[in-house]
């Protein structure tokens, strides 16, 4: 964190000088383990062997928070009796079907859940993470969870044997301090003092947070990192209580707002699904199948109703389901990997690229330029010509000759971009804050902002339609927002309005309980609703922190509602009392009858904490007073997910798609369900190869950001890192003939690198499967043009495997070779890798 | 004259995000100073001169067992070998058990943020020939770049090694407290960027007040290897205007240990020099006295 996040993480500097203890966890030792009070190296690759064991260690000695775990969790939950978990079956859960490589996932479902009659809620049960896993991956169920029953049958003494702390703890059984010191490299003592403190930092009193990054989510089991940690917290009862909660650090600013308002293939803005071509023929189909009727999620229809009627106007209608028909819709994966596929194949012609550098910053560089370079044209916008703008006369491939600038049809065009402090908008960051940022300067030259450069390409497209039928939805789409300055720029504000929505009035909506599904309402994301309440940009409250409470509402503009904390009725115990005085956030006022405290209450105001929903109880009225997790079927954490998850209800570890050792707990080695593609274009390491026989991972300075578009061309950014180094042990150097500052050569089955040595303790090798395992760390930031500060590609060397979730690459773990030197140049290089390929 | 103002780096909270040093080259307009892989750990900056005046040292370490932990372990700091990064530090057999780390890793991460000092003695002041050199109203030293005529006499005369000449330009230059920004009221630049207030300004007084604080709170913690570096009136230079917590031997940071202002002697030389030439006139003076006899 404080190699990448150095100003955020001014803040666990502060919550240190107070006296909280910092663990971290992480396979290099780098800038943050020199400021924790604790550092605990870890094989890249093993997290949830770690993290199981810390949920092992709870269970097995009774540490849970077991009031809140049994009010608020699904833990007293009844299973299926066809449920089979990896205990059962060598590593695999029940459902797995091996030939398409996933699961299906009914026999994961809660009990009871098979007599369900809603036809709808059943085919969602039944398809649950298959379905999603073919379309579009399981965060389809957006901000709320899949369907599932609102009152399961539950064993409140926990200990019906298929109730779910059980299963969990058999599960999680093999997790052992042991197997930690086995799979991780962690030592038995480090792990005893961690387990110490988490459970001691944890219950009425305390409260423990983790933080992470891309070290837990570029894996092939990427999306069960996360669960491993939600798991872990829910049964500490640290979710949705001050000091607690698992805390994403993004990759770059407003990530987080770019997945509300999403840039993703499979979402629409608020976490709505992208509706599928032969699956959602109307609204009706689409709502049916859009996740749980129960809870918060329940009023699906107003806001989907909102969000079209924000997009086409006055020409959706009731009569024409409000233009539910002009939504694009899915065949299947979009994502980054197929897509990139797809111009190989010649399928996809047109590509924008806008503030992202694939040639140098995406898995497997070369198939990204091989991608590029069979494009019919290639927009590129970015502060600076970057490599994915110019690898076509610049690139790596043109030196060994694979590629010709002459046979490259790609059309490119470079389109300068305003920088952030040239524009104004809103940045959201991971705390789902929206900070309103006013522009500093003008940009230079022909530089605009994206919002210029979508809504002149809008109006030019539009002034090109046809009265033809295929032209309506860009015809009848709302494309209207004042202009100012000499360039036209369309006002930012007037775009956040209408992302929060306005009601039959035409004022500004201040809360997405006001939306309503007859079209009377209109919402760009309904998460967003309420930031630009009483026609005031909220996001744009500047009131220091010194002015007002702990929690600084008024300070930008949380979603939703300004809340700060979510689920933040879990701070509060079931009869709605503080859990303590000193980690008091919400309460219930029995005077007079409502939920109030520091924060906005995450709960309806005036549901008293004994409401018990009567059958048939539908949205919000499904949930009872006493179950924090209101966008969830039955209002309860989910310690085990009956659905929603391509690859198993319950985190297991597996090993990487590319490791140097077998998995140490089951027979099955790697995810069953990861994306891996039998094509000559995407080779993979072979596991336990001797020609790829160390761990290779990689990440960031402080230095640089990202694919270095922002940070090579800076002269006082370059001269700190000027050159792409990678990070060995002094022993692997010394076994190698690696010199420090001198050269190295890295290899796996995509391509050869050079990076200059540095040889650091700070690296360690660990003692693992009877042998010694040694990493190399590699960052990422260089690319062999544009800018001050060159070098090769380290993206180039990561395979192209996919989590079967969110199909994010497997970006921190793979195997490769080092040689000293430099690698060789031309056709020699061409020849190096052939070699290794074929062993 | 205004208050004495001052820097106060606290070694023991900076992260190495080297925002100091790129906050100091953009408020003060200073040049790159090379795009050199320098294979020291982090610092590919090397040490202050005329166009770094801010430097990011880096300095890995191992911990002695069964001292095992970081910062927070209670490790005797004063008896660390501070070994330098290279391929020479491994020694250490394979561990036996499963899990055991192979070798003897670093887990010791030393930052500190370098500065110039701005000695209560100053020999740069004291050297230089044109008046380029100056104490300003708030107690710190600056080179008015406009007057410096490149004679280079500053160089040698600092003790910290901290003033240096641009080899294109030939004048020399250093760390100015942003001179200008404290005549606006505003904190220097490095103090500003600085995330976790690593680097602190004020007035002398109240810093060196904290300092003591600072340095009592980590005994209290049982890190007994902070000491304050510079903030000794006494010492060599009469104290520094900008002073350090460190965690270690000022060694270990590339700091000199009893830093002396360069020109403390410069009154007994005179005297000296006087001496001798009195000395010699006596001589001279006498054999012409006796020739003319």
């Amino acid at each position: 964190m404080a190699e990448c996040h150095p100003v955020g993480f001014q803040w666990v500097m502060e919550a240190k000088a107070r006296g909280a203890k910092v663990f971290h966890i992480d396979p290099r030792f780098t800038r943050t383990s020199a400021l924790a009070d604790r550092y605990l190296p870890i094989r890249a690759g093993t997290d949830i062997v770690l993290l199981g064991a810390l949920i092992n260690h709870v269970l097995t000695n009774g540490l849970d928070f077991r009031e809140y775990v049994l009010a608020y969790t699904n833990a007293s939950t009844i299973i299926s009796e066809d449920f089979r978990d990896t205990e059962d079956l060598d590593g695999l859960f029940s459902g797995y079907d091996a030939e398409g490589r996933k699961y299906d996932p009914s026999s994961w479902a809660y009990e009871g859940a098979e007599e369900e009659a809603a036809a709808g809620q059943r085919r969602e049960q039944l398809e649950g993470g298959a379905q999603h896993a073919e379309a579009a991956g399981p965060h389809e169920y957006g901000s709320g969870g899949p369907a599932m029953l609102a009152t399961p049958s539950t064993d409140p003494t926990l200990n019906h044997p298929r109730c779910v702390y059980q299963i969990l703890k058999r599960h999680f059984a093999r997790y052992t301090p042991e197997m930690v010191a086995e799979a991780c490299g962690i030592e038995p003592e480090a792990f005893a003092e961690l387990a110490e403190a988490i459970t001691a930092n944890s219950g009425r009193e305390r409260t423990t947070a983790w933080v992470y990054s891309v070290g837990w989510t570029q894996h092939s089991v990427g999306a069960q990192y996360i669960r491993a940690g939600a798991i872990l917290q829910l049964l500490l009862g640290n979710i949705g209580r001050p000091g607690g909660g698992i805390l994403a650090l993004r990759g770059h600013a407003s990530i987080q707002g770019s997945s509300d308002i999403p840039t993703l293939f499979n979402i629409l803005p608020g976490y709505l699904p992208m509706p599928h071509a032969h699956r959602h023929e109307d609204l009706d189909g689409y709502l049916a199948a859009a996740g749980a009727d129960t809870g918060f999620w329940g009023r699906k229809r107003s806001y989907m109703v909102s969000l079209l009627k924000s997009w086409w106007g006055d020409a959706a209608t009731a009569d024409n389901d409000f233009r539910f028909d002009h939504l694009p819709r899915l065949t299947g994966d979009h994502g980054h990997y197929t897509t990139v596929l797809g111009q190989i194949d010649g399928t996809v012609k047109g590509y924008f690229v806008v503030g992202e550098n694939p040639a140098v910053g995406s898995s497997s560089g070369r198939l990204q330029r091989l991608g590029l370079a069979n494009l019919d044209w290639l927009v590129v916008r970015d502060l600076r010509l970057v490599e994915t703008a110019t690898f076509w006369k610049d690139g790596p491939e043109l030196e060994t000759g694979e590629m010709r600038t002459e046979d490259i049809g790609t059309e490119v065009f470079f389109m300068p971009a305003a920088s952030h402090v040239e524009k104004e908008g809103t940045f959201t960051n991971t705390q789902r804050l929206l900070q309103w940022r006013e522009k500093a300067v003008d940009p230079p030259g022909e530089a605009r902002s994206d919002l210029w450069f979508y809504y002149h390409l809008g109006k030019r497209i539009r002034r090109r339609l046809t009265d033809d039928d295929i032209d309506l939805p860009l015809r009848e789409l709302t494309w209207d927002y004042p202009e100012h300055g000499e360039h036209a720029e369309p006002s930012a504000e007037a775009v956040l309005r209408e992302i929060n929505g306005t009601g039959p009035d035409g004022r500004a909506l201040s809360a997405y309980t006001e939306l309503e599904p007859d079209g009377s309402t209109r919402c760009g994301c309904w998460i967003y609703c309420g930031v630009y309440a009483d026609e005031v940009n909220q996001a744009a409250r500047r009131k220091s922190r010194h002015e007002q409470g702990r929690i600084a509402p008024e300070w930008g503009w949380a979603w939703p509602a300004n809340r700060r904390v979510l689920y933040n009725r879990a701070s509060a115990d079931p009869e709605g009392r503080p859990w303590s005085e000193r980690k008091k956030l919400v309460w219930w006022d029995e005077e007079k009858g409502e939920w109030t405290g520091h924060d906005v209450p995450d709960f309806e105001k005036d549901k008293p904490p004994h409401y018990l929903p009567p059958d048939e109880a539908r949205a919000e009225d499904a949930i009872s007073g006493s179950t924090p997790f209101i966008m969830q079927a039955d209002g309860k954490g989910w310690l085990y997910a009956p659905a929603g998850m391509a690859d198993g209800p319950l985190p297991t570890h597996y090993e990487p798609h590319e490791s140097p050792v077998p998995n140490p707990l089951y027979g099955r080695r790697a995810n069953p369900c990861r994306k891996v593609y039998d094509r000559p274009e995407v080779p993979y390491n072979p596991a336990g190869s001797s020609r790829f026989p160390y761990v290779l991972t990689t990440y960031r300075l402080t230095e640089h950001h990202t694919a270095g578009g922002m940070s090579r061309s800076l002269p006082y950014l370059a001269e700190l890192q000027p050159e792409l180094f990678c990070e060995v042990s002094p022993r692997l150097a010394e076994e190698l003939g690696l010199v420090n500052g001198g050269w190295a050569t890295i290899v796996t089955t995509r391509a050869a690198i050079e990076a200059r040595v540095l040889v650091t303790g700070r690296i360690r090798p660990l003692r693992l499967d009877g042998r010694r395992i040694e990493q190399v760390g590699l960052p990422y930031h260089w690319g062999w043009s544009g800018g001050v500060a060159t070098g090769d590609v380290t993206n180039d060397l990561m395979p192209m495997v996919l989590d079967p979730n969110v199909y994010i690459q497997e970006g921190k773990a793979a195997t490769c070779d080092v040689r000293p030197g430099r690698r060789p140049r031309g056709q020699a290089l061409l020849e190096l890798m052939e070699e290794y390929r074929r062993g | 004259m205004a208050e004495r103002v001052g820097f106060f780096t606290d070694t023991s909270i900076c992260i190495g995000c080297k925002a100091c040093e790129v906050a100091c080259k953009e408020w003060n307009d200073v040049p790159d100073d090379g795009f050199v892989f320098r294979a020291t750990s982090y610092d590919n900056t090397g040490g202050l001169g005329a166009s770094t005046w801010r430097h990011v040292a880096f300095i890995e370490q191992r911990v002695p067992a069964p001292g095992n932990g970081g910062p927070g372990g209670p490790s005797g700091a004063g008896e660390l070998p501070a070994d330098s990064v290279g391929p020479g530090v491994e020694t250490g057999a394979d561990g036996e058990r499963p899990g055991a780390v192979v070798g003897e890793p670093v887990d010791r991460w030393l930052m500190a943020s370098d500065v110039c000092k701005h000695c209560t003695h100053a020999a740069c002041l004291d050297v230089c020939p044109t008046g380029a050199l100056f104490r300003t109203e708030f107690h710190t030293v600056v080179v008015q770049a406009d007057v410096c005529n490149g004679c280079g006499y500053c160089v040698p005369a600092c003790p910290y090694g901290v003033i240096g000449r641009r080899e294109d330009d030939g004048r020399a230059f250093k760390c100015t407290m942003c001179y200008d920004r404290l005549r606006g009221g505003l904190e220097p630049a490095c103090a500003k960027a600085c995330p976790t207030d690593s680097i602190q300004f004020g007035p002398l007084d109240e810093l060196l007040e904290r300092a003591e604080r600072r340095v009592t709170d980590l005994h209290g913690q049982g890190r007994t290897e902070a000491r304050l570096y510079g903030a000794d009136p006494n010492d060599g230079v009469g104290g520094d205007g900008a002073f350090f917590l460190l965690m270690d031997d000022p060694e270990v940071y590339g700091l000199p240990p009893d830093p002396v202002v360069t020109t403390r002697d410069l009154p007994a030389m005179w005297g000296w020099a006087a001496g001798a030439a009195l000395s010699m006139a006596g001589v001279m003076a006498a054999a012409f006295l006796r020739r003319r006899r």
